[in-house]
């Protein structure tokens, strides 16, 4: 959940992160400063369930204000009940709910924002990200039509869909006559594709989240690039407050280079600046007063556009430092090796040096992951040895995030059963050799050859249909399955011809930013056919998702 | 046959029509003498209680319910307290006001509801008089108390009492009083001798309504027009004024003649109607005033109530049934005496073609000719609307159909939806049904409203008929009404939980939307638990189904169809509930057998209740979870000895879960803190809770050597990572001489390019360049390269032959420099790429 705080004159809401204590002195803060105000609370009530007291107390020590409670994304029942325990229910003047369940986060993404949602589902069996899932998907088919094919893999794309036929039947005889905007929507569980979020993205939207990562649409990035050179003043002082950016398709430039592989975005970089500088240039041109207006009044446009490419050179000469760096080189070699299956059932010294020289645990932990689901699990001895080495370097408190990550599959001793990752690999032809970067022709360019499971699934869904590749989905964690929905007499789509199809893809457990390119991707190409929309539990990478799934005791301290 | 308008008369009166609704169906001995009457509008139930004033208890007053038509619905003797008033609300029910300020709330088969009270000051100074009044806020309650105080309640569904002010110079009951809404308010109307007051919340306001005849000394009686827009005042010197109820506009004031006080006086006009009209009531007379001098006057046979309705007024009485109302514009038009309008043409027109005669034509054209056909068929189906007999609409509504054959492009909607509502009109008219429905009242009520008024009488069929007819929405119509019969179904104590929920799966099989639990709610209600259960089953939503199994302590049913609905907060309360219900034990059980439900409880006790979640993992033998749970706990103990404790709890249940690894590395993690602990006595360095790696490394920086190589051979360290270790820390320090012993210890297990790189990382070039000529040939070339040594760079490269690798020291030379050296790196690529 976004948080925000959104002042509107008298009016405050205020969103509450219970993480209570520091944020309700925030709010404290704020309540008191403002006179005469309406405090409104917005809170997550899976978060309040669980650490609400600090949050209450202090609500009721502000008796004399006006107070409202507004749940998100859901009322609770819970929550109320421990309200009323607390004995200070009846000090709101309202309850309510805010119901938030798919946020819009661009044209063709919706996101849940529901950080810890793979967690739960996989490590602590806890399905409620999945009931506001399917509440979200309702509320979708009420605005846009009902879904008449449902497609999915794994055990939550199952639960999620069987939720959403229930909800259905229960909302039989209040339907809306709404013209079916989609006709496919595909559920994919994150655990059937473990491997795609732990690989290092490569194009330029997902290198800036793996390496400043992107918050709510927003990145915070080292302001020296940033430095307004004014004539005069030389540059003396530098910004110290990070440069914060909004990303989205709302900008030109952006919406153009940030799903291309990072070695194509130079060019296309030096290609818009001659396009700016020579649109600059036409003033000289401009020789009637008609003439200078028309310049005039593009102008402000221009401009934006000039800011916005500087901006984006400066991003992309801060990632390149990074992606020329040895250690890069090195860690993304690596990973490759991975993937096509070289030397995947031996230690590799890269990880065992890496461990040695103490990099950061995330990067070690990604890495011995992604070893682990590409031999589909590790000798009991080469797993034994990581792990021990892990526990050493970094501590002995590890062994809970250890455990973890085996529990939800990402480590794994190998079982009698063979490696059929090759197999996986070969038939959806997860590697190709040759990626072409600048002019792709294949998703696998948004990982320099490695092409995302997820997608390739969904691609082949496309055309022609899962029934090809049975074999691989059998291999796959959870089932498959496809339903389908009445659609009301009458309101069946008539497709033109050469009109698209378009499929929701609902990943369930997160969704990389590279993934999202490679869809984008499908839909740009020329003979698809079809158009994806994409919708996830959280956008992630694999350092958010690993960080996600790991227990630091010390951090639960009173 | 020429067509010539009689010369219309100056017209003197408005035009009245009294319609027979019914004859009625009672059979009174003394007719309306003696008794408390009232009948709902919207041709609702009438009630009526027989000698309300007698207060033995051998003769017991009967409260007595009837359709408009006189059928009876209820009849019961009254055993509670002296009857006020009676009164029906908007949704069909019965309020009998009592002497001490409690309401009764009866439905209208006479089934008791609730009853509430006004207060009490009410009850303690007791009821004078009350009014019951309807309002956008539902049905309201009005009394005057006898300490001369007015309470009100604005909506007898969310009782607000409010008591208004004092009116001043009171001394009696006041002559005449009733309620206002206006400006989203109720207010009081109180005369008081020739004062008028108006009182509101907070205020008593004289006022004066404009242009009252000044030979009146008192107001006798008030009446309010349905709209609240009207007010009407009759003096005691027999004067009817009328007005605006918010006093600022006279419209006319009639002298009835007549200075007795009347029984009733009720308005009596259409909607949108031009003139103002009052029905004044007298015993054996009743009079209607109008804008004119003159007044109609109508003689009555037996004594009779006034039913205001929005478009005119019901007369009851003993034995008849009417309804007096203004004429309709178009009826007027249509069926006045030689009339020329077009509708009446049409009519005519259409009279003459079914005689087949010619002159239908003549008539048509004379239409025709003025352009003024759709106008004609527009009168012709609205009058029809306004007609009660079928035959009459009949008429004209073929004559519509007839004249819409000449016209291209007519919308067919209103002719299509007036038959509709006609049929539907006509068939609760019905003398069976009883609800006289004029046309505007039904558009007004709406469907909905008429469809629930069919289901409080039981009317299932008639009303499922009625929404199949109109193509209501299933889940706002069939759906609803067989809801409602399933509630009341569920309610038959004759039959056997079985035949009922087979009947009512069966009934409503089909139907969409049905909340099957509303139905379960309503048989619980009626002590049927076990059918309650049974009809839950069909309920869609689980959600619904929860907090009814919970009412009805049908916990393991509750908590599995909680799961079912995917809503964990749902899963949650159920096992809260739980929680608190049941004893630890079976409470364990019923989670044990619900997974769901106990990993949610699992994760809502990690978060609150450590301690039950350790007895739930004890109940499963999950040793591996307690393990972890102990490792958990250890970390938030301060206290060294605690903490080992705790980790040795752990150890053990480790190997319970038979699990080496853990067990063996958290006795690792004892043994390391133990030791970190003694070194940290002995040598005062901060240690504990450090790493392994890390211990050993701050023992190398602080020069602890020794201490650190224990430690690398107790834990099994492995050599690369012991060697990479030292030789950061070493680098670290600079402590160059040491390195360098250590360096040629033994041969190094991770080569002598990290040596190389870790001494230009700390920039000593000079100690770097000692280990360049240790590393392997394939690392040669980046070692000399690393130190800044082109010409050995180029000299390894060349050497190996390797044409990646002198392209890599080929991109380092720079042009100027490194001129002579580039030449000979092409060369040398130049041969290995042949080869």
């Amino acid at each position: 959940i976004c948080f925000a705080l959104l002042c509107h004159r008298t009016k405050l809401i205020l969103i509450l992160e219970c993480q209570a204590t520091k944020t309700c002195r925030k709010y404290v803060d704020l309540a008191t400063n403002t006179d005469n105000a309406n405090v409104k609370v917005l809170i997550d009530p899976k978060q309040f369930s669980r650490n609400e007291a600090n949050g209450i107390i202090i609500i009721d020590k502000l008796q004399p204000r006006d107070f409202h409670i507004l749940f998100v994304p859901r009322r609770s029942l819970l929550c109320e009940q421990r309200l009323k325990e607390k004995g200070v229910l009846n000090s709101f003047t309202n309850i309510d709910e805010y119901i938030l369940d798919l946020i819009p986060y661009d044209g063709d993404l919706l996101s849940m924002e529901s950080e810890s949602s793979f967690r739960e589902c996989y490590l602590e069996n806890d399905q409620t990200s999945l009931y506001h899932a399917a509440k979200g998907l309702m509320t979708l088919q009420a605005l846009y039509g009902t879904i008449p094919q449902i497609f999915g893999k794994g055990e939550c794309a199952r639960h999620v869909a069987n939720m959403m036929l229930r909800m259905k039947r229960e909302f039989a005889g209040s339907q809306t006559q709404i013209l079916p905007v989609f006709d496919t929507l595909l559920l994919l569980d994150r655990n059937v594709d473990l491997l795609t979020p732990l690989a290092t993205q490569l194009t330029y939207e997902g290198l800036i989240d793996e390496i400043f990562g992107i918050t709510n649409g927003y990145v915070k990035l080292p302001p020296e690039k940033f430095a307004q050179k004014k004539q005069g003043e030389g540059g003396k002082e530098l910004p110290t407050e990070p440069k914060k950016l909004q990303l989205n398709s709302a900008e030109e430039l952006y919406a153009e280079i940030r799903d291309k592989n990072f070695n194509a975005v130079g060019a296309a970089l030096s290609k818009k600046a001659k396009i700016i500088s020579a649109a600059f240039e036409e003033r000289h041109n401009a020789k009637t007063v008609g003439e200078i207006k028309q310049f005039v009044s593009q102008l402000p446009h221009m401009q934006a556009a000039r800011s916005s490419l500087a901006n984006h050179t400066s991003i992309a000469e801060l990632i390149k430092d990074i992606t020329t760096s040895e250690d890069f080189f090195d860690s993304l070699t690596v990973e490759q090796e991975f993937m096509t299956g070289v030397d995947t059932d031996k230690v590799s010294t890269y990880i065992e040096d890496c461990i040695a020289q103490k990099d950061p645990l995330i990067k070690i932990l990604r890495l011995v992951c992604m070893q682990s689901v590409c031999n589909n699990g590790l000798k009991q001895k080469v797993l034994d040895y990581y792990k021990k080495e892990i526990l050493q370097t970094y501590g002995y408190k590890h062994i809970l995030t250890l455990k973890n990550l085996e529990r939800v599959g990402l480590l794994k001793p190998q079982s009698t059963m063979r490696n059929n990752y090759p197999t996986i690999r070969k038939t959806l032809k997860l590697w190709m050799e040759d990626a072409n970067e600048q002019n792709p022709n294949d998703i696998s360019y948004v990982y320099s050859g490695y092409a995302p499971l997820s997608v390739r699934l969904t691609q082949v869904l496309a055309r022609p249909g899962w029934r090809s590749i049975e074999e691989v989905l059998k291999m796959l964690p959870g089932p498959h399955f496809e339903e389908r929905q009445q659609v009301p007499t009458g309101l069946h789509k008539k497709r033109q011809p050469g009109e698209n199809r378009t499929i929701l893809v609902f990943f369930l457990g997160g969704v990389t930013y590279a993934e999202i390119a490679a869809l984008r991707f499908l839909s740009n190409m020329e003979d698809s056919g079809t158009e994806y929309i994409i919708a996830a539990t959280k956008l992630i990478n694999g350092t958010s998702w690993i960080k996600s799934l790991m227990d630091s005791p010390e951090e639960n301290l009173p | 046959m020429s067509l010539k308008p009689l010369d219309v008369h100056f017209k003197v009166h408005l035009d009245l029509k009294k319609i027979e609704l019914y004859e009625m169906g009672w059979n009174l001995k003394d007719g309306l003498r003696e008794c408390l009457v009232a009948a709902a509008p919207y041709g609702g139930p009438i009630s009526l209680l027989k000698g309300h004033n007698r207060r033995s208890p051998s003769a017991r007053p009967q409260l007595e319910i009837y359709s408009s038509s006189g059928l009876p619905l209820a009849s019961f003797p009254w055993k509670s307290g002296v009857v006020k008033q009676l009164g029906w609300t908007v949704s069909d029910d019965l309020l009998c006001v009592q002497e001490d300020g409690t309401v009764l709330v009866y439905d209208l088969l006479g089934g008791f509801k609730r009853h509430f009270s006004m207060g009490n000051e009410v009850s303690q100074s007791q009821v004078l008089e009350t009014k019951i009044f309807h309002s956008p806020y539902g049905t309201g309650v009005a009394i005057l108390t006898g300490a001369l105080r007015f309470t009100l309640a604005t909506n007898i569904d969310d009782i607000k009492l409010r008591r208004l002010p004092e009116v001043p110079g009171l001394q009696g009951a006041p002559s005449c009083w009733a309620v206002l809404t206006q400006d989203r308010q109720s207010k009081v109307l109180v005369a008081n001798g020739s004062h008028l007051f108006i009182l509101d919340n907070t205020a008593c306001t004289p006022v004066t309504p404009p242009g009252l005849s000044p030979q009146a000394s008192s107001i006798v009686h008030m009446c309010v027009s349905f709209s609240y827009k009207y007010l009407a005042l009759l003096t005691d010197s027999g004067h009817v004024w009328m007005g605006t109820s918010n006093l600022k506009e006279k419209l006319s004031e009639v002298d009835t003649k007549i200075k007795t006080p009347p029984k009733q006086m009720a308005w009596c006009r259409r909607p949108k109607s031009q003139q103002p009209s009052a029905v004044v009531m007298w015993d054996g007379l009743l009079i209607v005033v109008g804008e004119c001098k003159e007044t109609i006057q109508y003689h009555l046979d037996d004594d009779s109530i006034l039913v205001p309705e929005l478009d005119g007024v019901r007369i009851i009485s003993g034995t008849h049934h009417e309804l007096l109302q203004e004429v309709p514009g178009a009826c007027e038009e249509i069926f006045k005496i030689a009339s020329m309008a077009p509708g009446a043409l049409l009519l005519e027109a259409h009279k003459e073609y079914e005689k087949e005669s010619q002159k239908a034509d003549e008539y048509l054209r004379e239409i025709k000719e003025q352009s003024l056909l759709s106008e004609a068929v527009r009168q012709c189906v609205e009058a029809a609307g306004h007609e009660h007999e079928p035959e009459t609409q009949k008429t004209l509504l073929r004559a519509a159909s007839f004249g819409k054959c000449f016209l291209s492009n007519f919308p067919p909607e209103q002719f299509v939806s007036m038959c509709r509502d006609l049929r539907v009109l006509n068939a609760v008219r019905d003398y069976t049904v009883g609800i006289p429905l004029t046309h505007t009242q039904f558009k007004q009520m709406t469907v909905q409203v008429l469809i629930d008024r069919l289901v409080y009488r039981k009317l299932y069929p008639l009303a499922i008929e009625i929404c199949r007819y109109l193509k209501t929405p299933e889940y706002q119509g069939v759906s609803r009404v067989l809801k409602h019969w399933a509630c009341y179904k569920v309610q038959q104590k004759e039959e056997s939980d079985e035949v009922i929920a087979k009947a009512v799966s069966v009934k409503l099989a089909d139907a969409a939307g049905i909340f099957y639990s509303e139905i379960a709610t309503k048989a619980y209600e009626s002590g049927r638990t076990e059918l309650a259960i049974k009809l839950l089953e069909f309920e869609p939503r689980s959600g619904e189904q929860v907090p009814l199994l919970l009412k009805m302590k049908k916990s393991p049913l509750a908590l599995s169809k909680a799961i079912e609905s995917g809503d964990t907060d749902l899963v949650y309360t159920v096992v809260m509930y739980l929680k608190n219900e049941l004893n630890r034990g079976d409470f364990f059980m019923m989670l044990r057998n619900q997974p769901v439900a106990l990993s949610l409880y699992k994760q809502f006790c990690k978060h609150q209740e450590q301690d039950t979640l350790k007895d739930l993992f004890n109940q499963d033998d999950d040793h591996e979870e307690l393990g972890n749970l102990y490792v958990k706990a250890s970390y938030k103990e301060q206290r060294l000895e605690a903490r080992i404790a705790l980790l040795q709890s752990a150890v053990d249940e480790y190997y319970k879960a038979k699990n080496e690894f853990s067990a063996k590395t958290t006795e690792d993690e004892m043994r390391l803190l133990r030791f970190q602990r003694k070194l940290e006595e002995e040598k005062g360095e901060l240690l504990v809770g450090f790493s392994l790696h890390d211990t050993m490394t701050t023992l190398l920086s602080v020069g602890l050597h020794k201490h650190a190589e224990q430690l690398y051979k107790d834990f099994r360290v492995p050599d690369k990572r012991f060697w990479w270790l030292k030789l950061k820390s070493l680098a670290e320090k600079e402590d160059w001489e040491e390195l360098e012993k250590f360096g040629k210890s033994k041969k190094s297990p991770i080569g002598y390019l990290p040596f190389v790189e870790v001494c230009i990382k700390h920039h000593n070039k000079y100690e770097a360049k000692k280990y360049v000529s240790k590393v392997t040939p394939e690392q040669k070339v980046k070692a000399h390269l690393a130190v800044g040594d082109m010409e050995g760079a180029a000299e390894a490269a060349i050497e190996r032959r390797n044409e990646s690798e002198i392209s890599t020291v080929l991109s380092r030379c720079s042009a100027t420099t490194d001129h002579l050296l580039m030449e000979r790196l092409n060369r040398a690529k130049a041969t290995a790429v042949k080869k």
